[in-house]
């Protein structure tokens, strides 16, 4: 009969492990437009310095990482300015962080929201991995005006061949924040020990993913010989690694290790999202 | 017609009191404790809990085997008690939450209404906050463009449009959030309560719109309300929902008459309270009763017993009470005769209204006694009624609707 096949869509008790309907979060994407609007817009409202609060925090941070690591901690950073060798790691670092910190919030920032009315979950932790993007682009600007300052200076800067690969290390480290970030989201909604649980852990991932410090650097010291492994097999430590490498030269670039991280993003990306389309068809429930 | 939309077998169930006690901590120790073959440390915790220690029951069904069918074009309205299952059901509708069993199939997109202006944010201003708030209620950029100026117009917030929504007061929000509501164009709508919110004319203009979008644009609806005036008003077929299961489906009128009869209003109160009586509270009310049918334009007859250590006199009042928390009418002994004597003990005060000049629908029911402005005794909705469809005239039907009080009135020709 005509009439059993037509059905627009149906809404089932079972549902299959990946049943992600791409054509509706297409039909949604609008909606994703609009809350990346309205998150880039409110942040800073009823701000003095607005936007301005992009460029402070990674100076800041960077003057105080160059102060403590490069000048009373004498790490060295080859060839490339320490200054600058710490905003590259502290932009991409707070570009992952903040990827990470948004989406792990996803359920518990939005259950107002989500018990109300129905739109595809994925919406929102992909608002946030896109807003955090705006973020990114002033402070890749202001990396860019240091880099040129530095040039002027006399420092030999030249970014690498590889630097057109910048979209897809970014990719990369987008896809793991997600991942990472929907994952904790999913657990949050059961157990609230992880929210608190990410605020140091993220803290402290920053110290093992070569932020503030070369790899290399980790390499060399023989009292840490036996925990190597933790920065090097670290894919965001790669990816910062590889940033530097594209565009002051310095450091690890490698097409095994960023394979690597690729494939390790992608899994963890996959985890995440089986784990969030779970959990959001029913953790209003439980939350 | 066809059929738009069909549920098949829509069960829902909810976990009793384990579904975790919300910290990763607490679990472990659970979850040690069942290791250990010691019962859970967290049942125990507050409450008796006899009857779920032995019962094997941790699960409760919120809905059960719920069948239905809507024809393109109709609007069902959904009724049943507090906890009847109403509000499960229209979160399963809505894809807020999944069904544990069962399906709905659906021919059209469903926009879902359980909230006026969902996911407003106040520092928006409202022209985007009506994108914002249009977005998530399923619409896509270009239709709120075609509609925009229409919102606006309907929101009656042109002057504002553009100062952040944070300004506004709470009533253009909501006027606003139901402009946005309003234009929706799903081919299912489903509808909550939402109408129960803001003034009495903004009430009027959301249950006009509401008409209008399903007789004038033959839009199907959803629609789950208390109000049964409106309920009536607005919908052509009804499913009566107790106990999370469907127990009467048909025309609406049916449909309301079953729900009446199954909540055959209490029409007693008893009041339990200390036997303390000082000089501030010489009298309390010890029960009140209504000896007739609740019917509008019959008779309506009740009685107090109050009880007393004093010789005194004391006057006594109902207060009627809408839905709405409308104050619409009261009865006074003041009014009408002198204040009852109180005596030492029991005393029994009977009265009567010719024609209840209320109309169908729910009430509660004030009750007061005192003395000139002293208060003694005010029970707050101390009884819930419901006055039943009647009339004046023995063949006539009240035809009020949006009225809460009618009249009997004399009419002729003037020469």
């Amino acid at each position: 009969m005509k009439e059993q096949d037509d059905w627009l869509y149906e809404i089932n008790a079972k549902q299959s492990l990946l049943a992600i309907d791409f054509k509706e979060i297409w039909r949604y994407k609008d909606l994703l437009l609009l809350f990346v609007r309205r998150d880039i817009v409110s942040a800073y409202k009823q701000t003095i310095l607005g936007p301005l609060w992009y460029v402070i925090q990674p100076l800041f941070t960077g003057v105080i990482f160059t102060l403590v690591f490069n000048n009373i901690a004498s790490i060295q950073t080859g060839g490339a300015p320490p200054f600058l060798f710490n905003l590259a790691g502290i932009t991409m670092w707070s570009y992952f962080a903040q990827c990470l910190n948004n989406t792990s919030n996803t359920f518990a920032s939005n259950a107002g929201l989500f018990s109300k009315v129905y739109f595809p979950r994925i919406i929102t932790p992909l608002s946030q991995a896109i807003s955090a993007l705006f973020k990114l682009s002033i402070q890749l600007l202001i990396f860019a005006c240091f880099y040129l300052y530095f040039v002027l200076k006399g420092y030999a800067l030249q970014p690498d061949v590889t630097l057109w690969l910048f979209p897809v290390v970014l990719g990369i480290l987008a896809v793991l924040g997600l991942g990472l970030g929907m994952l904790i989201s999913s657990l949050t909604t059961k157990y609230r020990d992880f929210r608190i649980l990410i605020g140091f852990a993220t803290t402290l991932l920053m110290y093992v993913s070569a932020v503030m410090y070369p790899i290399a650097e980790v390499q060399n010291s023989e009292t840490l010989s036996e925990y190597t492994w933790v920065v090097e097999l670290n894919p965001i430590a790669i990816l910062i690694e590889a940033f530097r490498y594209m565009t002051l030269q310095e450091g690890i670039f490698n097409w095994g290790l960023l394979g690597y991280c690729a494939l390790l993003s992608l899994m963890v990306f996959f985890v995440g999202l089986v784990v969030f389309n779970r959990t959001g068809r029913n953790f209003i429930d439980t939350i | 017609m066809s059929i738009i939309l069909k549920a098949e077998n829509i069960s829902k169930q909810y976990r009793l009191g384990t579904v975790g006690t919300g910290t990763l901590r607490d679990d472990f120790k659970r979850n040690w404790a069942k290791l250990r073959g010691k019962e859970d440390p967290f049942l125990k915790v507050g409450a008796v809990n006899d009857r779920s220690q032995k019962s094997t029951e941790d699960y409760v069904w919120a809905l059960r085997d719920i069948n239905f069918e809507v024809k393109q074009g109709e609007v069902l309205g959904i009724i049943g008690k507090n906890g009847a299952g109403k509000s499960t059901l229209l979160k399963i509708l809505s894809r807020v939450t999944a069904p544990t069993t069962g399906v709905i199939k659906s021919r059209g997109r469903i926009a879902s209404l359980l909230e006026v202006g969902t996911g407003f944010h106040h520092e928006l201003t409202g022209r985007e906050n009506i994108y914002l708030n249009g977005a998530i209620l399923g619409m896509t950029r270009a239709e709120i463009n075609t509609k925009l100026d229409e919102i606006i117009h309907f929101s009656g917030c042109e002057r504002y449009i553009d100062t952040p929504t944070k300004r506004y007061s709470s009533g253009m929000t909501v006027r606003l959030a139901f402009a946005v509501a309003a234009h929706l164009e799903p081919e299912i709508l489903v509808v909550d309560e939402v109408l129960a919110v803001g003034d009495a004319e903004f009430q009027k203009k959301a249950i006009g719109k509401m008409q209008d979008i399903s007789q004038g644009e033959g839009r199907t609806v959803l629609f789950v309300s208390h109000n049964m005036a409106s309920v009536r008003s607005l919908c052509i077929r009804g499913l009566l929902l107790e106990n999370g299961t469907s127990i009467y489906e048909g025309d609406i009128d049916s449909t309301v008459g079953h729900y009446l009869d199954k909540n055959k209003t209490k029409t007693s109160k008893s009041f339990v309270s200390p036997l303390v009586f000082s000089e501030d509270q010489i009298v309390r009310i010890k029960s009140f009763k209504i000896l007739s049918k609740i019917q509008t334009g019959s008779e309506f007859d009740y009685e107090f017993v109050l009880e007393s250590r004093y010789s005194n006199t004391v006057e006594l009042a109902i207060g009627f009470v809408t839905s709405q928390n409308e104050r619409v009418y009261q009865i006074f002994s003041g009014n009408s005769c002198e204040p009852f004597n109180l005596i030492d003990g029991e005393q029994i005060i009977r009265g009567s209204i010719k024609q209840l000049p209320l109309t169908a629908g729910s009430y509660t029911l004030n009750l007061w006694a005192g003395s000139g402005k002293i208060q003694y005794v005010f029970h707050k909705d101390a009884l819930q009624v419901e006055v039943s469809l009647g009339s004046f005239k023995e063949t006539k039907i009240v035809a009020h609707r949006n009225y809460a009080l009618v009249g009997d009135a004399k009419w002729e020709y003037h020469d």
